[in-house]
């Protein structure tokens, strides 16, 4: 699938971005006064650049509302709702906490709740595409949670934090390890998407048309093996070892300040990963598996 | 309405014949003009170094690699299948996609529809385009425009793809209809889905090439050893005939 | 939720109008679907007889090409040098004033120095009409480098051809073999044609280096090598003698096997044995005495000999039982084993007498013999460029004639039929003509059928007279003209020099002429100030690649914007079961300052005074082409359009309609005359189809003749390069006519096939897509999407043994030149054949392309390989061509093939890659270009590359 930047820079932050905000609103650190207003304005900032990014990515964002409207059968849909739900719920907290009101806890938790939930509907958007065999798997949805939990565990100071960053390598570790024979576990080939492994074994003479198409420049994307794997260490690296050890370290506010700037470099170039090597069995056409 | 139909009236579909696509392009254009009418096919950069437009419908030419036979080529034409268990269907946020309850066919309402791509992402066959000018997805509609037209004559009511295929290689007709021409084309010549695994239910069939080869008449006997009676026996014996 | 309401009900536009396609050759009837007076749809006619309702991807992609930015707009003058590019917009009146005053000067002086040549052009029954009376012996349309073998080789061995003049008996036949058909001609009927074998379940073979499309369907193919499909045939014939499978009933009555060919030493040998009344005769079975060739009852004795003269019969016999005919003698030369090719003789004998076929039709034949039905051997052949564009070419659509005629099959039920004006006889062909005259008319077409060295188009001197050399003892039978050698020869002033090249729609400075890159240097090569080729006149409809080289250019009109006739006089729409011709009229009107050429051509006609062209009183006969349609009568009562003449009832003759051409628009644009049940099959001797013929007009009296499998004609150039007869050939071509000129069907080795010695081992051939027509499609998006570059497709052995990888180019050279080009690699390929699509590569800047399309960058042509003259020999380079019919040898082309890394082309662009010629000045219009109409849209663009539309 093409990664394209953008798609990448904004589901990174709106995960980091909700993972953070979870972590508000269960209470992990009951600021108060300007504090709190910059902590949450954080949490909602990355959030509220996710969903506007979704919304500029739409061929036709007029008609954007109606994408509420398929909650029973659509990800997607739910995906909208749960962030909307979440945004609206989480409100009352912030300015309870930034202005010292006594709203109950509980409403906070379930907000916090949500947030997380709004990053499981985002993975299943991608997790349900049977057609990107990478991406079919409970492990996608794991990643995505991990990633917005030690985010939001990382920027709130949680001492679970590097524990949970240790775990996104794991995870991360564990998508890639799976991922790449995921294609190959589904079973399809050019002979199963065209028929012909009833004659023998295909293979492409002319492409269908010369000129570009969009299912060329959306799903089919080739990324060289060397680069990928250089990209998995610097990944795994940057979104997991260095921010833990960072933390480690304890070094207060910077120090977060640095692991997340480390973090964020890593999940985006496990983003980049996440589409640049899932691979559309649509590529099968085309003689690309990719 | 991004809730499948639990079943429908029929399943209307196309039947298309790889033992006799000669992959001439003609169902390519011929949807491409006839839906650029209808719901607007756009094309970027049409005349320049890097053209690129929205087609339902495209044709690819492969070569198949045969056991102890040369090889063989094969065109294959491609487009929406009009699956019953339709992926791209359930993934709409909009509800823009949808599948009909009366025919099968599966459409996009684009008055619904938000360009998320999220539906060709679902489909396992490239059978979506996003219409890059018009920012709405675009798909196979089976020319639902032709197919219940009473502007057109009766003979016409057809997709315009099978109506322009010069081979005849594509068969439109009711899939749910056992006795239907399609339904006994595909019966009698082994038609098969695409990517059965893919738990799709495709409603549109292939019918695979037929096994090709040599020919099985028994070798030609000579009349007689023209070595030993010369070109006089031959003549003897051949005109001996008349 | 309720499902949405769908529109079903939409209006394709308000209005249909029927035409005739040109976006190829086939002419296929269209509905053009207009709304508020511009087109919406195209689609195929239901009711035409070529293409019944369905369309090729050209023919429906017809919108983009009447719309296409490269219309030319308005007549244009060359204003830098030639080539440049550089033209200035003139009126028509000042275009067609110095039309004229370039031409009058050489009609009154000196009429053949205006060569008109014209390309793929439906109107040549005008245009060669125009040339006669103007008086230039230069005049051919584009045959010669294109089909003449074909026709020429079939004319004069059946009276009728491959290509789209006849067609196997689809509904009938019960095992079809084509030889090198690819998507040449007829190409809807052919893939119609297919279909209805497919659901039939008939059996297909393929015979062709390259196994694509039709090839691909088949069910059986054979890959043979280039240039060798005569040789086979002839195999197959040896073994069908071998086995005795041969229709000796049929051979016997409607061929010239049981003739007496003449043995005695000296200048009649190998002619026929004639009797006192000069007629050919045969020897009756019955008395044993000789006997008319056309007596009613009489048997003709297919072995016999008399006073030492033996039938064509018996010298065909010996001639193909030769051991040099045996498959295990020819197998490695063809390619194909010695057991496939047993295997194909089988099947054909199985199907031609084991498999036969009765038609419940009694007929009566020319002799008065009366027959109770119609058998037929239901296997059917069909040719194509395959087979024709080779130096062997003639002699080996000959051969595959002859195949059909040993199986019987040949008009008869279930095998090849003719479609009228076919069949017939060469002697129902005019001979050429060429005498000028200043200020005179020639006194007969240009084109014709030469019986003997007589009837060559040579001067006093032995001189060619024709530009092209066509119908001199370089290539006898030149039936088309020889258009390839037009620009070469005017350039070498060989045979002479010419003023004025006036050409239609004939793409020569690129994909039209061998070597390219030199015609462009003939074009604009100067002598003492003046261009070589003083001035040329082009009138094209489109900014092709010869727009830049012409001095002046009158701009045509697009096909929907015109009148035509697609005429019996011409190349019609016949069917085996009927006459058909068409019409084109203007369904839209033009937006620009152009003019349908042949208008054009009638209004330079009046306004040089020629005959037919002008009243009494000088004015213009006719107003427009439209008018000539209806008016011009070839022959009293025949003219161009055969139906609705006379009061309107009229088929075939009759007074010209004022109305007709309102009768053909209302017919749908064409219309047909049938052939009578009775008629349909055994047309040559069926005495019912001569007199209908005679009827229509087709001819003026019966005209039943008997297939030549012996040439008289190519006999009597044999004895002339053997010195035989008044008229001689030049010594260096004597060897060469003695070997061409076999009055049998003979095969010999592809002229190219001698570059192989020097290093040139592997044969390169050329395909038309099926989606584009030469270089028309490209102009159009929807076509250029399809195919907008093209790949040399290299075999298996040449791929591996040189360990080519995806994305790797390679350096092609011939001895006329060297390309770089990327490769592909296919496995259902001729193992020493590599091969491109036709026409893909285009000169930067043509066609109102941007100059980095893929056309001009990574597509290319072979054209630059391919000379035009054969290598120097004795200090004579002759044509690259066929010797009998100057038919363009294009695929005898043989090239070395060398790998170019990837890595080591990084420009990534063809070679050779020649400078961008500027736009002329040409419509606006086309496509429309992407638009961002919202913010949205725009902000997304900023984040996402163009089209991208990820979440």
């Amino acid at each position: 699938m093409h990664p394209a930047a953008s798609v990448i820079l904004f589901s990174t932050l709106s995960g980091l971005g909700f993972g953070f905000l979870a972590f508000l609103g269960w209470g992990a650190l009951a600021p108060s006064g300007w504090v709190a207003f910059f902590l949450w304005a954080l949490g909602y900032g990355l959030a509220v650049a996710g969903l506007l990014a979704s919304t500029f990515h739409l061929g036709n964002p007029k008609n954007a509302l109606k994408a509420f409207t398929q909650w029973r059968t659509s990800w997607l849909s739910r995906e909208a709702w749960a962030s909307v739900v979440t945004l609206v719920l989480l409100a009352p907290v912030a300015l309870s906490d930034i202005f010292g009101l006594v709203l109950p806890r509980v409403i906070g938790q379930v907000g916090g709740t949500l947030a997380l939930l709004t990053v499981f509907t985002t993975a299943m958007i991608y997790t349900q595409i049977k057609a990107v065999p990478r991406w079919h798997h409970w492990l996608t949805p794991v990643m995505f949670l991990s990633f917005a939990l030690a985010g939001g565990a990382m920027l709130s100071g949680r001492v679970v934090a590097p524990v949970l960053l240790v775990a996104v390598g794991a995870v991360l570790w564990a998508v890639w390890r799976v991922g790449d024979g995921a294609f190959a576990r589904a079973g399809q080939t050019m002979g199963t998407a065209t028929g012909l492994d009833r004659l023998g074994v295909p293979s492409v003479l002319d492409p269908a048309h010369t000129a570009g198409n969009y299912l060329k420049r959306e799903m089919i994307f080739v990324v060289g093996r060397k680069h990928a794997a250089k990209l998995r260490k610097i990944a795994l690296v940057l979104a997991s070892i260095a921010p833990a050890l960072v933390l480690l370290f304890q070094l207060g506010v910077w120090g977060i300040a640095l692991a997340a700037v480390l973090h964020l470099a890593g999940a985006l170039a496990a983003r980049w990963l996440f589409f640049a090597e899932a691979e559309h069995v649509v590529g099968l056409y085309y003689g690309a598996r990719g | 309405m991004t809730a499948l139909p639990q079943s429908t009236e029929k399943k209307l579909g196309l039947v298309i014949d790889l033992d006799t696509c000669v992959g001439c392009q003609a169902c390519v254009t011929a949807c491409k003009g006839w839906n650029d009418g209808g719901i607007g096919l756009s094309d970027q950069d049409p005349y320049g170094a890097d053209p690129s437009g929205t087609f339902l419908n495209r044709v690819h030419s492969y070569q198949v690699a045969i056991p102890d036979a040369p090889a063989q080529v094969v065109t294959f034409p491609r487009s929406c299948l009009h699956c019953d268990n339709a992926p791209c269907v359930t993934v709409c946020p909009t509800g823009a996609s949808y599948k009909r309850a009366e025919d099968g066919i599966v459409l996009v309402n684009e008055d619904a529809c938000i360009g998320c791509g999220l539906c060709a992402w679902a489909c396992p066959y490239g059978a979506r385009e996003m219409d890059a000018d018009q920012g709405v997805m675009k798909k196979c509609t089976l020319c639902v425009d032709r197919i219940y037209n009473e502007t057109l004559p009766e003979e016409d009511r057809e997709p315009a793809c099978v109506r322009t295929c010069p081979t005849n290689a594509r068969h439109f007709g009711d899939l749910a209809d056992p006795d239907s021409a399609v339904s006994q084309l595909v019966a009698s010549r082994g038609g098969y889905d695409l990517m059965p695994d893919m738990g799709t239910r495709p409603t549109n069939k292939y019918l695979p090439p037929r096994k090709k080869g040599p020919g099985t008449a028994s070798p030609l006997a000579p009349l007689l050893d023209i070595k030993a009676s010369g070109i006089a026996g031959w003549l003897d014996r051949m005109l001996g005939k008349i | 939720m309720n499902q949405p309401r769908v529109e079903t009900q939409r209006e394709v536009g308000d209005e249909v109008r029927q035409t005739t396609c040109y976006m190829c050759a086939c002419r296929c009837g269209i509905n053009v679907h207009l709304k508020s007076a511009k087109v919406a749809y195209i689609e195929g006619n239901r009711d035409h007889p070529i293409n019944k309702g369905v369309l090729c991807a050209k023919g429906a992609s017809g919108i983009m090409q009447v719309t296409a930015p490269s219309r030319l707009k308005a007549p244009l003058r060359r204003v830098g040098p030639r080539g440049s590019g550089a033209f200035e917009e003139i009126s028509w009146e000042e275009a067609l004033s110095t039309a004229v005053a370039w031409m009058k000067p050489l009609r009154e002086t000196a009429p053949e120095k205006l060569a008109f040549f014209t390309g793929r052009d439906q109107s040549q029954s005008l245009t060669g009409w125009w040339a006669q009376n103007f008086g230039t012996p230069n005049y051919a349309a584009h045959g010669g480098f294109c089909s003449v073998n074909m026709a020429a080789g079939g004319i004069y061995t059946i009276g009728g051809a491959f290509w789209e003049f006849g067609q196997p008996d689809w509904d009938r036949t019960k095992l079809f073999v084509m030889f090198g058909v690819a998507e040449d001609h007829d190409s809807n009927p052919i893939k119609i044609g297919l279909g209805k074998l497919k659901a039939r379940g008939a059996r297909v073979i393929s015979v062709n280096p390259v196994r694509t499309g039709y090839s691909a369907v088949a069910d059986d193919w054979i890959g043979i090598t280039p240039g060798t499909d005569g040789l086979l045939i002839l195999s197959l014939i040896h073994c069908l003698l071998e086995a005795g499978k041969i229709d000796l009933d049929y051979l016997a009555q409607w061929t010239n096997a049981p003739l007496l060919i003449n043995e005695a030493e000296g200048a009649e040998k190998g002619l026929f044995v004639r009797n006192a009344e000069s007629q050919p005769f045969v020897i009756d079975q019955t008395s044993g005495h000789p006997a008319p060739w056309d007596g009613k009852g009489v048997q003709p004795d297919l072995g016999a000999e008399w006073q030492g003269n033996r039938t064509v019969f018996r010298h065909m016999v010996e001639e193909y039982l030769k051991p040099d005919y045996a498959p295990e003698a020819v197998a490695s030369r063809c390619g194909v084993t010695a057991t496939r090719i047993r295997q194909l003789a089988a099947e054909l004998a199985d199907v031609a007498f084991n498999h036969a076929i009765t038609l419940d039709r009694p007929w009566t034949d020319f002799r008065g013999n009366e027959h109770p039905n119609m058998p037929g051997r239901p296997v059917s052949f069909h040719a194509m460029r395959g087979i024709s564009a080779h130096s062997n070419g003639f002699q080996t659509a000959r051969a595959l004639h002859l195949l059909q005629i040993l199986l019987g099959s040949l008009e008869t039920p279930g095998g090849y039929r003719l479609k009228p004006p076919y069949p017939k006889p060469i002697e129902a062909h005019p001979t050429p003509h060429f005498v000028t005259t200043p200020g005179k008319p020639l006194t007969g077409p240009h084109l014709g059928y030469v019986r003997s060295p007589d009837d060559l188009c040579l001067l006093p001197d032995g001189s060619p007279a024709r530009i092209d050399k066509g119908f001199s003892w370089e290539n006898p039978f030149s039936a088309h003209g020889m258009m390839h050698m037009v620009i070469p020869n005017a350039h070498a002033g060989d045979p002479y020099k010419i003023d004025t090249l006036f050409l239609y729609m004939a793409n020569m400075s690129w994909n039209s002429s061998m070597n390219s890159a030199r015609v462009m240097e003939m074009l604009t090569e100067q002598k003492d100030g003046e261009y070589v080729i003083p001035r040329i006149i082009y009138s094209d409809a489109y900014a092709s690649e010869m727009v830049a080289y012409a001095d002046l250019i009158l701009p045509d009109t697009t096909y929907l914007e015109r009148h035509d006739c697609i005429s019996l006089l011409d190349r019609p729409i016949s069917e085996p079961d009927a006459a058909g011709d068409a019409i084109r009229w203007p369904v839209l009107e033009p937006d620009r300052d152009v003019r349908c050429f042949q208008s054009v051509l009638l209004e330079l006609g009046a306004r040089l005074g020629l005959p037919g062209m002008v009243n009494e009183d000088g004015t213009a006969k006719f107003k427009d082409y439209a008018d000539y349609i209806v008016n011009h009568q070839r022959r009293p009562g025949v003219g161009p359009l055969m139906g609705f003449r006379g009061n309107g009832e009229a088929e075939g003759r009759g007074a010209p309609n004022p109305e007709q051409m309102h009768r053909y628009i209302e017919n749908g644009a064409f219309y047909q005359a049938h052939v009578p049940e009775e008629a349909a099959f055994y047309k040559p001797w069926n005495a019912a189809y001569q007199d209908w013929a005679v009827k229509l007009g087709l001819y003026e009296t019966p005209q039943p003749y008997l297939f030549n499998i012996w040439s008289e004609p190519m006999r009597r150039f044999q004895l002339a390069a053997e010195g035989f007869g008044p008229r001689q050939p030049p010594d260096h071509l004597r060897a060469r006519l003695k070997q061409a000129m076999h009055p049998l069907p003979i095969w010999y080795a592809p002229f190219g096939d001698e570059d192989a010695a020097f290093g040139y081992s592997v044969h390169a051939l050329t395909q038309r897509p099926m989606d584009m027509y030469h270089s028309w499609g490209s102009q159009n998006t929807w076509l250029r999407q399809i195919k907008g570059h093209n790949y040399l497709y290299l075999p298996t052995k040449i791929w591996e043994g040189q360990a080519f990888a995806e994305g790797d180019w390679a350096r092609v050279s011939s001895r006329a030149g060297t390309i770089v080009v990327p490769v592909a690699h296919m496995a259902a390929l001729n193992e020493n054949t590599v091969w491109t699509w036709n026409a893909i590569g285009k000169r930067k800047g043509a066609w109102a392309l941007d100059a980095d399309a893929p056309e001009a960058t990574t597509g290319f042509l072979l054209n630059h390989l391919i000379s035009e003259l054969l290598p120097d020999r004795d200090g004579v380079r002759l044509s690259n061509s066929d010797p009998i019919t100057g038919q363009a040898a294009w695929f005898d082309q043989r090239v070395r093939v060398e790998r170019v890394a990837a890595e080591d082309h990084p420009r990534g662009t063809v070679e050779p890659l020649f400078e961008r010629i500027p736009d002329p000045p040409r419509a606006d219009g086309g496509r429309g270009q992407n638009s961002s109409k919202n913010f949205a849209k725009s902000f997304r663009k900023l984040l996402v590359p163009d089209g991208e539309t990820s979440r």
